[in-house]
């Protein structure tokens, strides 16, 4: 009775509980670059497309209250921290760069709240691209 | 387009709490509770955060 259960463990440690399937790689990644767009490929489309409006209006807002978006070569640690936070948003800060908005310095409390909308939009951003990943490995519905 | 400091808040919290339920509950009951939740405690927050500051001030 033993040699199964050491054959059961052994198999266990070599299958991993949620494999790691393509999709569970592509998702999280056009998750990224469209928000929401992990969810709709997953067909939770729902989700996808609340995740979709909520970072996409967020983004929105901090350029109409004039937020500057972050370049990568800030020089500055905190320049750096915020092109990550901005990056999240995949194609819209790439939109938003090769559009040049953005591109002003904070001069007044509403501009400061826009940076802080960018950045948070990138960031809800990487937690929905996460969260498709996880929807992909089987870990959530 | 220039939004009150309330007004940011209140939009940030609408957005981050929608995706906060989205993102950390299964179901969609439970998504819907917590995305609630946590609007209340970002405005709720608000409201501590400002009573403290109005108070530090007087």
């Amino acid at each position: 009775m033993a040699k199964p259960i050491a054959e059961k463990s052994k198999n266990a440690a070599v299958l991993p509980e949620y494999p790691l399937t393509t999709m569970a790689v592509v998702a999280p990644i056009v998750g990224w670059l469209i928000p929401g767009g992990g969810h709709l490929l997953l067909k939770r489309y729902g989700r996808g497309i609340l995740l979709m409006v909520s970072v996409v209006a967020m983004f929105a807002i901090g350029l109409g209250m004039q937020g500057r978006i972050y370049k990568p070569n800030g020089g500055d640690i905190l320049d750096i921290l915020g092109f990550v936070g901005d990056v999240g948003s995949g194609i819209l800060y790439f939109v938003a760069r090769i559009m040049d908005w953005g591109n002003i310095m904070a001069a007044n409390a509403a501009a400061d709240y826009g940076k802080t909308f960018l950045i948070a939009a990138g960031l809800l951003n990487f937690i929905a691209a996460a969260d498709a990943h996880h929807i992909a490995l089987g870990k959530k519905p | 387009m220039s939004l009150s400091h309330f007004t940011s808040a209140v939009v940030f919290a609408v957005f981050a709490s929608i995706v906060f339920g989205i993102t950390q509950r299964n179901s969609m009951i439970e998504q819907v509770k917590y995305g609630l939740y946590c609007f209340a405690l970002f405005v709720g927050g608000v409201f501590v955060a400002g009573w403290v500051m109005a108070l530090i001030r007087r």
